[in-house]
């Protein structure tokens, strides 16, 4: 009888501190991952923190003699990001509320979810290739802007989709069903009930999406070009020029694609420029993340307050 | 005001404009698979190189006409298992830490910190692998390390990369396993972490391997960041972790640009793309599986 209490007490002593070190370790785990999290980001804002505040990093190009910049790069990043958002939001937008409120459950269905996922879960690389081929010369668009923010639209469209379904059926069930039973159609219903309460996730999701599409560059190599452009901003409006920057059928390089050549084509001082731009093109993603946040309450606030 | 279009008719439009997106997306898909199918095949029905030969031969010079993608294949397995192994314990002790001890801390803190990371692009954690992790390889090892470059520094950036990616979906598991579990666990005497290893982690496991399974798709199909930092040898087989070697990806994204179009290379080239395609359809397929697996278990 003694003994056997005795090892009952045993028992819980060691589980208790088997329960005490898992614990411990997991706080270790998580304080090195944040650690880790932390160190990353102050690390690439210091290495190239003094390159990118440099005057003239941010407006000069990139063949200045002195002082050589990323102004095209930059300019090229957000007009392929802009002209691929015009093209994905639209489509992955019809697309979610197909697949919520239209979707009839057969297999055409669950063959356009299938390839959704398959969308998503190929690499980007084989998009960039398969954009080389088929948009740049099978559609004939020449390596191109266009050819590019099509590329990114492929890789862009999963991840908006999902988000937009996700908001979509985060909408109390309620909502639809008085709009519904007030003898809307699905289609008013979606556009002037659903829509609207879920603009601030939609939003949200968009602008971390941006995020995503911003720092691609596998995709964009083969199809947007790598080389750095030249850009004429004192006749922006001459729309077949090579060096118009608003000319969707010339060749674009992103920042993204940009420190991506400057590392696999090593120059004289390009390894500064290169934490320079990284760190421009980090600032950028951590701002489009920022921005979604402050969007997404600000809009959740105004929508839902009235 | 202006004429209403009748109700019927107006569902139709909705119908047919959504319809019509969806369409367009999966004609893309189709479109991509039948092209990267078409291309990848030519090389051996066309060009007449042996299929058997392509995936087993262990050299890859294009200038003698050898085309042996073994040493990418096994390559980008290497990095995926290698990264999976490094970022699982983290990534699933962190989800255990987040969802089971400190629920309030996980949500207010640790999410926004996880999110960053996967905002960071690429080529940035490329730039980071290239110019800190070769080095610290270097510092590491000395000589045999060579220039750094190798399996095991690609391995370590991808386990960063793929890191909230398994972080994540893993919190999302654990936090899909019902409460009551966990109760009737505690009403029996059980400590946390009996109820965490017996309970939880048991009943969320098919969900856990889904996430482990996403996270090595991504470090499958991860191109610039391994390209940058592996050291890009396509030559020969790597015959150790520190050995400069190559993936599927890091490949094509070197070679596509020097190979003309029609060419034998070129061709190649797109077989390497047809193989990471396969790949990702056969990961697609294991998370079904492993998903309808799960259903049966749990009723």
């Amino acid at each position: 009888m003694a003994s056997q209490v005795h090892s009952l007490d045993d028992h819980v002593s060691r589980i208790n501190r088997q329960d005490k070190v898992a614990t411990g370790v997991l706080t270790v785990i998580v304080g090195l991952v944040m650690l880790l999290v932390v160190a990353i980001i102050a690390y690439i804002l210091v290495r190239g923190g003094t390159r990118a505040l440099t005057p003239g990093f941010l407006t000069n190009p990139s063949a200045a003699e002195e002082a050589p910049g990323i102004v095209y790069q930059l300019w090229d990043s957000f007009y392929m990001l802009i002209v691929t958002l015009v093209i994905s939001v639209p489509i992955s937008l019809g697309a979610a509320i197909f697949l919520v409120e239209y979707a009839p459950d057969n297999w055409v269905t669950s063959a356009a979810k299938t390839a959704i996922e398959t969308l998503s879960s190929l690499p980007s690389i084989v998009v960039g290739m398969f954009g080389s081929l088929f948009f740049v010369v099978t559609l004939g668009w020449g390596i191109s802007i266009i050819a590019g923010a099509c590329a990114l639209t492929m890789f862009n469209i999963p991840i908006l989709v999902r988000t937009i379904q996700q908001a979509l059926e985060d909408v109390p069930r309620s909502q639809r069903d008085a709009a519904l039973a007030m003898g809307l159609t699905r289609w008013e219903t979606t556009i002037n009930v659903l829509l609207p309460a879920a603009m601030p996730a939609i939003v949200t999701g968009i602008v971390l999406s941006a995020g995503r599409v911003f720092g691609e560059a596998a995709a964009l190599i083969f199809t947007s070009g790598s080389a750095p452009a030249r850009l004429n901003f004192a006749n922006p409006f001459n729309f077949v020029s090579p060096t118009c920057p608003f000319n969707i059928f010339r060749p674009a390089c992103s920042l993204a694609v940009y420190i991506w050549r400057l590392t696999s084509e090593p120059t004289d001082g390009s390894v500064e420029i290169v934490w320079g731009t990284a760190t421009v093109l980090l600032v950028c993603v951590l701002l489009f993340n920022l921005l979604a946040r402050l969007l997404g309450k600000f809009l959740s606030r105004r929508l839902t307050a009235e | 005001m202006a004429k209403l279009m009748p109700k019927r008719q107006l569902e139709n439009v909705g119908l047919g404009i959504t319809g019509l997106c969806v369409a367009l997306v999966a004609l893309v898909v189709v479109t991509l698979i039948v092209m990267v199918a078409q291309q990848g095949l030519t090389t051996f029905f066309v060009d007449g190189v042996n299929p058997v030969e392509f995936l087993t031969g262990q050299n890859w010079i294009p200038e003698q006409e050898r085309y042996g993608a073994l040493p990418m294949i096994v390559g980008s397995f290497a990095v995926t298992l290698l990264s999976t192994v490094f970022a699982l314990p983290v990534a699933v002790g962190s989800a255990i830490f987040v969802v089971e001890v400190a629920p309030g801390f996980g949500r207010r803190v640790f999410q926004p910190f996880i999110e960053l990371l996967v905002g960071i692009p690429s080529v940035v954690y490329g730039v980071l692998g290239l110019y800190v992790i070769n080095s610290l390889m270097r510092a590491a090892f000395g000589d045999p390390a060579g220039t750094g470059a190798g399996i095991l520094s690609g391995s370590i950036v991808l386990a960063v990369m793929i890191l909230p990616t398994i972080t994540t979906l893993s919190m999302d598991a654990l936090r899909a396993v019902p409460n009551q579990y966990r109760e009737g666990s505690y009403a029996l005497g059980c400590t946390r972490w009996q109820t965490v290893w017996h309970v939880v982690l048991k009943s969320a496991l098919p969900s856990l391997m889904t996430a482990v399974i996403l996270g090595m798709t991504r470090a499958f199909g991860e191109t610039l960041a391994v390209q940058m930092v592996i050291g890009g040898v396509e030559r020969s087989m790597p015959s150790g972790l520190l050995d400069p070697a190559s993936t599927l990806t890091a490949a094509l994204t070197a070679g596509l640009s020097n190979a003309t179009s029609g060419s034998v290379y070129y061709h190649a080239l797109w077989s390497l793309g047809l193989i990471l395609l396969v790949m990702s359809l056969v990961f697609i397929l294991i998370i079904h599986l492993i998903g309808k697996k799960g259903a049966k278990a749990n009723g």
